[in-house]
């Protein structure tokens, strides 16, 4: 390649050379195979199995939702019901969809990465993914129960959720549980691998921008799954034992659930869009055959959003009753997290700027998170801005924000992900034609569905309402429409998957010719081994 | 030639889609006090701002995209950092966000300003209507849904405010400043009208505060904005706001109807006139949750029709309507219904669907037992 920058770190070496293998003791098969696996590829495999299945079902859940808001008054389900599906689908999209799918990519590629031989703990791995299917289990189960599912929305604010819950709300609150314990086991582990387990001469300074972002993910979800925990335990107390934390009536404040859960939930936004970031930073090198232009920036700037999420909370409160100052110091700080994610986004054109572009379809998503992320970025901005937020709060205009930094922002770069990393997966390049097709069907289908919430959030349309005053109609039948289409063409890209691991065009270990990260030195398909023997990493200057 | 033909096309669309999105049905309205056109201004000045920032940025990105495929043979070139250019793009977005946070701030200072009112109202939020009470004026009622039931579930045509509409509005001088306290007797609510800018969120057992001074007569509509249960889509709020003379005028009648209520709760009343009275009252109050048939939603919200433990202990069956039950979503209704109206629904209760009970409650009864 003769266009391609100087920047090879490694002398390319052969399966042997790195010390990949597929030969191994004794294992046992079928079933029990994928129950006791300890290797981080076979569960790197599972999480993202397990995703799929959730963003299937998470899925629906949102087309329910959509079908009912079609057009006005109650055609399909009960109130009840409509905000039981909210409810489970925030739920399951952000606990059971985008998380698992960030640490299933995190337990392929971050040894892969590093040159690592696998996970640092690989049974505390196979424990935190096993508790997954548990959790959901349990959280779907609900649906079922008599009074129903949990129908408080996803952001369960007490005493909606306490005094006025259904009673499967017991069940909800244990499933948090598992799955948060799943969350921190799996977040130990990505540190425990990052920091001990680097090929020799690999500084923290010479890491992918993925691994980076995981680090620093990692700790995220380490400080504020267990105030999440803490908060649903508080809300147990006051359902099942009579205490009174949240219950103003006992002396509690409903107001303190707010802080607590917000102070968790949002460092847990960042959580779903970090890794996101990490992604594209690797991807877009690759195909711009251009060095990621200012690294150092990237991975300060990455910092900097996590540590200023820990001081944004109460932007999600503006209008709980704040006092003036509060609300002064979060609409500040809040604005200030737009400039280290400007400064991200800047880095990215830069990097694009005089490279040597192509357009392969995970190159198209990660293009596509770039603009659609920044989108999501602006309307972020202008919630910032505390009085204009008094209109804005809990509108379409926040649903449409989160969506375009959760759909097109995180949901994108794990398509990306996928895309980018199926022939290191399979050993097969995913169907180029269909690729295309999904990505342009899901482009439209997303700009679709949340465009138009942005007008009608502005227009005054409140979120989690199942009917709606007439003025709301045609931008709800135009959303209505591109949530089809989006979901649908969600079937294409299982049927890319399955296609991709049953056959396909032959690729190489280095499988994108600008592709100069450790993981392209061993072949494809990675044997269920690799870097038995650590490689040999020499630094590059930066 | 060519090229500037599509320049002025871009130009035409642009400012067509402009004018569009400055349309009332696609953008924040511009709304009928000080305070909500200075939100307006400041949403649209960040809009734009984020507009020109889009149209660099993603100018930049699309440009590089173009110019640089690697079909039209461009090579890559080797350069990664440069100093200078990240302390510009750090310093710059940090200085237009200085500049938005000084007109931000200048605004809530005078949202948070609610001293010196006219009048004070106390909004109570309560699933699934609200209770207003003008302070110190011995008024108060409760607002709720006017859209008929009919209209929601059936395919038939559907009013002009949809949803948007109450029994009875919220009535407020124009050009007064009007402070607003806001509670909530059971979840929390928010109360929200996009024309006035007023949204805040009513938590129970906590007052929050805001205000209002409107400039123009006029209906604005809105509704609550904080997902409070099942029927969280039909809590509307609708504020009339009527010239000072007006609203004295109003305000006089509504003292005039309260007092006449009240003298009704010394009289006795018959059977058929309390179920006349229970049945209008169980329809705008009870049937959304204990549904219209009173067959209930169990496990949630149990059934009226044949259930004997109500039917067999009148007494219990009041103490739940006036005060409630503790720990469940039935509230105390002793501050929203006025013992007519408790005695009325209650014999309604006993009497409907078949209870057949035959037993009047008699406003005076309910009168002397709340006064305990």
């Amino acid at each position: 390649m003769a266009s391609l920058p100087p920047k090879h770190r490694l002398q390319q070496g052969s399966a042997d050379a790195v010390g990949g293998s597929d030969t191994h003791h004794d294992r046992p098969r079928g079933i029990m195979r994928w129950v006791l696996t300890t290797n981080h590829k076979e569960i790197g495999t599972l999480y993202l199995l397990f995703s799929l299945l959730m963003f299937m079902i998470g899925g629906v859940f949102a087309l329910v939702v959509r079908a009912e808001l079609f057009q006005p008054g109650l055609q399909l389900v009960q109130p009840e019901f409509f905000n039981q599906m909210t409810t489970m689908h925030g739920l399951i999209m952000v606990f059971g969809a985008v998380m698992p799918a960030f640490v299933g990519l995190a337990n392929w590629m971050v040894p892969l990465q590093i040159g690592a031989p696998d996970m640092a703990l690989p049974r505390l791995n196979n424990f935190s993914f096993w508790l997954l299917p548990v959790a959901f289990t349990l959280l779907l189960s609900t649906l079922i129960m008599p009074g129903g599912a949990p129908n408080f929305g996803w952001t369960f604010y007490a005493p909606l959720s306490t005094t006025y819950a259904p009673p499967s709300t017991t069940y909800f609150i244990l499933s948090l549980h598992i799955a948060g314990i799943s969350s921190i086991l799996g977040a130990i582990n990505i540190i425990a691998t990052i920091l001990n387990l680097r090929a020799p001469g690999m500084r923290l300074m010479d890491m992918t921008l993925f691994v980076w972002t995981w680090l620093i993910t990692a700790f995220l979800l380490i400080a504020v799954m267990p105030v999440l925990a803490g908060v649903v335990t508080m809300m147990l107390m006051d359902i099942n034992f009579g205490t009174s934390f949240f219950n103003a009536a006992g002396g509690g404040d409903p107001v303190l659930f707010q802080h607590l859960f917000w102070f968790f939930g949002h460092p847990e936004v960042y959580i779903m869009i970090l890794p996101a970031f990490g992604i594209v930073s690797v991807i877009i090198p690759t195909f711009a055959r251009k060095r990621l232009f200012g690294y150092a920036s990237m991975v300060y700037a990455t910092a900097s959003i996590a540590i200023l999420s820990f001081m944004v909370w109460a932007h999600h409160m503006f209008v709980v009753g704040l006092p003036l100052v509060a609300e002064l110091f979060f609409m500040y700080s809040t604005m200030l997290i737009a400039v280290p994610t400007g400064v991200k986004v800047f880095n990215w054109i830069a990097t694009l700027f005089r490279g040597s572009i192509t357009f392969e379809p995970a190159m198209l998503f990660a293009i596509a998170f770039v603009v659609l992320f920044t989108i999501g970025g602006f309307s972020g901005l202008m919630l910032a801005i505390s009085p204009a937020d008094f209109q804005y709060h809990d509108t379409y205009f926040v649903v449409a924000h989160f969506h375009y930094v959760l759909v097109p922002g995180a949901i994108f770069s794990i398509m990306a992900a996928v895309y980018y990393w199926l022939p290191k997966w399979t050993g097969h390049y995913p169907h180029l034609r269909l690729s295309q097709w999904h990505f342009w069907l899901s482009i439209i289908g997303v700009n679709l569905t949340f465009f138009p919430m942005h007008f009608s959030g502005l227009a005054g349309m409140p979120r989690r309402i199942p009917d709606y005053s007439l003025q709301f109609a045609d931008f709800n039948m135009i959303s209505s429409v591109g949530a089809f289409m989006f979901g649908l063409s969600q079937l294409l890209f299982v049927v890319i998957v399955f296609m991709c691991v049953r056959g396909g065009k032959k690729a190489p270990a280095k499988a994108w010719d600008g592709a100069e990260d450790l993981e392209w030195t061993v072949p494809s398909p990675a044997p269920l081994h690799t870097f038995e023997h650590p490689p040999q990493y020499r630094p590059v200057e930066h | 030639m060519r090229k500037r033909h599509v320049w002025m096309t871009a130009g035409m669309l642009l400012a067509a889609l402009s004018s569009h999105t400055l349309a009332a049905e696609w953008n924040m309205p511009i709304g009928v006090t000080d305070v909500s056109r200075e939100i307006y201004s400041l949403h649209m000045t960040i809009f734009w701002i984020c507009v020109v920032i889009g149209v660099v940025v993603f100018g930049a990105m699309f440009y590089s995209l173009f110019r640089y495929r690697r079909s039209k043979g461009a090579e890559a070139a080797h350069f990664h950092e440069h100093t200078m250019v990240e302390v510009i793009w750090t310093a710059v977005p940090l200085l237009i966000l200085v500049g938005m946070a000084i007109p931000a701030t200048a605004t809530l200072k005078k949202m948070y300003d609610a001293s010196e009112a006219d009048l004070d109202v106390m909004i109570t939020g309560q699933q699934w209507r609200w209770h207003y009470s003008y302070l110190g004026e011995d008024v108060e009622f409760t607002s709720n849904l006017g859209t008929p039931r009919e209209q929601i579930t059936g395919d038939g045509e559907r009013s002009e405010h949809y949803l948007l509409e109450v029994d009875e509005p919220l009535v407020l001088p124009v050009g007064k400043k009007v402070r607003l306290l806001l509670t909530s007797d059971d979840v929390i609510h928010s109360w929200w009208v996009p024309d006035l800018a007023v949204k805040q969120d009513a938590v129970p057992s906590f007052v929050n505060e805001n205000w209002v001074r409107i400039n123009e007569p006029g209906i604005y509509r809105g509704q609550c904005a904080e997902l409070c249960g099942k029927d969280h889509a039909f809590m509307p709020v609708v504020v009339e706001a009527v010239e000072p003379e007006a609203f004295e005028a109003w305000l006089a009648e509504r003292k005039a109807a309260a007092e006449a209520e009240a003298s009704g709760v010394d009289r006795e009343w018959a059977l058929d006139e309390l179920m006349e009275r229970g049945e209008q009252v169980y329809g705008s109050i009870c049937a959304s949750c204990h549904q219209p048939d009173g067959s209930g939603l169990p496990p949630s919200f149990p059934a009226l029709a044949g259930n004997q433990a109500l039917m067999d202990d009148s007494a219990l069956h009041i103490d739940t309507v006036v005060n409630g039950v503790a720990g469940t979503a039935m509230p105390a209704f002793s501050t929203t219904l006025n013992p007519v109206e408790l005695a009325a629904v209650i014999t309604y209760e006993r009497n409907a669907w078949g209870n057949d009970t035959g037993e009047a409650i008699q406003p005076a009864d309910i009168a002397e037992m709340m006064a305990e």
